[in-house]
């Protein structure tokens, strides 16, 4: 438990790593007790195959963003609504924005949709009102000359706005409301219409940029003045909270949002904010919360770790277009040993006439059917020469379908095996209490089958995705020791499902317990082999691919 | 009293008193759900001597959120055939979309639209129409247009 044992154990790893290997019992020489917490020690180094990040609470992003607008503010020396808008407007590009509004200030204020065109008294802030002056002038006129139809009918059919004793508000024409509000342009609305019409922008539309009622009137509410409106209503003003950080999450590319459903984590990892990484990382990263582990490169929300983004999405694809299709054709049909076309036979006689070739062979034998005389319904000519020959043709033309579900097979069988884990959990659970029964061990010492399901339900999932890459792998050398790394590895995972599975007798509860804690170790540092080395292998660019991979194409012109 | 009835009761009254601008006449208001009314496009226009009718169909939200507004398709009204309206009456208009304002009215809808009509060159359907038709939901309100130009 202490940390100096810990330390001494990560030594002894890399030290003996091969001895390691070659002998499972030394790990037996490891203290047992310890033995839970040395399942945590890798968290001490950062691994090949790990990628830096960081989980972030919608409060912490809220926090970044927070010191964007102070940053904002700072330089430009306005207030922090109408810094959080700018930036908003800006896609929370922080250099472009100054650069623009350096450039031409009171334009960006309009274009944001904080100052308004036409010439109007000013109530918020007067250094806009300063800085826009002579932009707005000429913009009015323009405005004037297109004034539609609607914008004329509309001053028939609003109630004059001067006169504010006798208000009439013109959403709701409730003459008895007297609480009106308006943005800097002045647009008069009373206060429950402003609420119901930002509660619905907010809930309904998902909308956090939210102009003035009025028509044509591109002025946008400020953070203060959406608070005031909703000052009855928290959780639509926390929507608009969230819908904000969502914003500034989207915005940013080296953060993401957890897919997890209605998890609000966010994750930042800039190592990972650039497409061109992906050839050399699989950016795994975690929320915070143990089990929402995704993928910040591409959309798979699992570890797909060791093969890269590209190639996994490749596999996915395949697998969808393809699994369920090539089983069929495998086992409904059969090709023309002429001309190779798949050909079902759905009914009739063994005498087939291929469509496109005009070959005629025998269904049965797959033989030339000159050679079968009056054998109508029956074939006995399965062993002659030419009916091997054309069978052997057959196979090879089948070879390629072959391959893809030998690896398909492999990959489905893990995905199946882990799916089946949950009934695994219980059953190893049931399993726990009976040796707790049954021998003096105690909670904590049985935990040790726990530990081993959880390595390998962990070292399925990677096996799974070797064999998606291993499908798209050149042959040679490489991937020849690509495959018996994966070779241990399965021969590991299988003998230590193996061993959990088994039914176990009280008496021999402390070598199985040795047994599966060693195979345990063994799995554990096989499943690192296998990550390292093909993220290393990615790093120097040492996998060669029998397709094009999107990203690689530079690499096989060198 | 919700909104929308007092706000759809306050346009009713307008109507009725200060009338309805030239082309537009109103059919039907009997609830505050439901209104019909006709529109006509007077002077030059591709249009002359037709006369189309609208249904609008108001909820609980309006004026907050747009009224669906389509054309009439039965046997005394057809929708009129323009770029921007399907032969289901649907109207592919970005002011009953996504630039509805809570200050449009009734009226001020039929006015736009009666200046869509008088302003178009081309008597076509749009060039989507059998597409859309085929698989358009029966509230326009649940499509989700593309706005394909801003000059009509």
């Amino acid at each position: 438990m202490s940390s100096d044992y810990e330390y001494s154990d990560n030594e002894y790893y890399d030290e003996d790593e091969d001895a390691m290997l070659e002998d499972d019992a030394s790990a037996s020489e490891m203290e047992i007790d310890t033995y839970a917490d040395d399942f945590k020690l890798k968290k001490e180094k950062q691994k090949s195959y790990d990628t830096v990040h960081e989980p972030l609470t919608q409060a912490q992003v809220e926090k970044f963003m927070a010191s964007d607008v102070e940053h904002i503010t700072g330089i430009f020396g306005v207030e922090h609504n109408v810094a959080a808008l700018l930036l908003r407007y800006f896609n929370w590009n922080k250099e472009r924005l100054i650069e623009k509004y350096m450039d031409n200030a009171s334009s960006i204020l309009i274009k944001a949709g904080l100052e308004q065109p036409e010439k109007q008294p000013d109530t918020r802030s007067t250094r806009h009102v300063q800085s826009g002056s002579t932009r707005r002038s000429t913009r009015q006129s323009t405005l004037d000359s297109t004034k539609s139809g609607i914008s004329r009918i509309l001053e028939r059919v609003t109630p004059p706005v001067e006169d504010s004793g006798s208000f009439v508000c013109p959403i709701c024409f409730d003459d008895t409301q007297t609480e009106t509000t308006a943005l800097s342009c002045n647009h008069k609305f009373c206060k429950s219409c402003w609420s119901a019409y930002i509660t619905s922008k907010v809930r309904t539309e998902a909308e956090h940029w939210i102009t003035c009622m009025a028509e044509d009137c591109s002025l946008v509410a400020p953070d203060d003045f959406i608070r005031t409106a909703l000052v009855d209503d928290k959780a639509t003003w926390e929507r608009f909270g969230e819908l904000l950080v969502r914003h500034f999450v989207s915005c940013n590319p080296s953060l993401k949002f957890c897919p997890y459903p209605s998890c609000t984590n966010a994750v930042s990892c800039p190592a990972a904010s650039s497409k061109s990484v992906l050839t050399t990382i699989v950016p795994i990263v975690g929320c915070g919360t143990d089990t929402h582990k995704f993928c910040f490169g591409c959309p798979i929300d699992a570890d797909h770790r060791p093969v890269i983004c590209a190639v996994a999405k490749m596999w996915m694809q395949k697998c969808q277009d393809d699994s369920e299709t090539a089983n069929w054709i495998k086992s409904n049909t059969k090709e023309c040993s002429k001309c190779q076309s798949t050909i079902e036979k759905n009914g009739g006689c063994n005498h087939m006439t291929c469509k496109k070739c005009k070959y005629e062979f025998c269904w049965v034998c797959m033989g030339p059917w000159s050679e079968h005389g009056t054998a109508w319904y029956s074939c006995n000519r399965y062993d002659e020469k030419a009916s091997v020959d054309a069978r052997d043709a057959q196979s090879k033309s089948r070879a390629s379908l072959e391959r893809y579900l030998h690896y398909y097979n492999r990959w489905a069988n893990h995905e199946q095996s882990a799916k089946l884990s949950i009934e695994l959990y219980a059953k190893t659970e049931k399993k726990m209490e009976e040796m707790q029964i049954t021998s003096e061990l105690t909670w904590i010492e049985v935990q040790f089958m726990k530990k081993a399901v959880d390595e390998v339900f962990k070292c399925r999932m990677t096996l799974k995705w070797t064999y998606a890459m291993a499908y798209y792998l050149e042959s040679g050398n490489m991937k020849e020791l690509f495959e018996d790394n994966q070779r241990y590895l399965e021969n590991a995972v299988e003998e230590l499902s193996e061993l959990i599975e088994s039914p176990f007798e009280p008496e021999s509860i402390a070598a199985l317990r040795q047994k599966v804690t060693d195979k345990t170790v063994y799995v554990q540092n096989r499943n690192e082999i296998m990550l390292d080395d093909t993220a290393k292998g990615f790093q120097e660019g040492r996998w060669r691919w029998n397709i094009t991979v999107k990203g690689f194409d530079d690499v096989d012109d060198e | 009293m919700a909104v929308s009835t007092r706000r759809l009761q306050k346009e009713l009254t307008e109507i009725t008193t200060a009338g309805t601008p030239c082309g537009i006449t109103l059919l039907k208001a009997d609830d505050f759900q439901t209104w019909f009314l006709t529109l006509e496009v007077l002077g030059e226009s591709l249009y002359q001597g037709e006369v189309f009718a609208l249904m609008f169909r108001f909820d609980s939200q309006y004026p907050i959120s747009s009224p669906a507004v389509q054309f009439v398709n039965d046997e005394t009204y057809q929708p009129p055939i323009h770029p921007h309206v399907y032969s289901n009456g649907h109207i592919c208009a970005s002011i009953l979309g996504s630039e509805w304002s809570p200050v449009l009215s009734v009226i001020a809808v039929c006015i736009t639209l009666q200046s869509m009509l008088a302003s178009c060159k081309d008597k076509t359907r749009p060039p989507d129409n059998d597409r859309y038709v085929a698989h358009a939901p029966d509230n326009p309100k649940k499509t989700r247009f593309v706005y394909h130009d801003d000059e009509v």
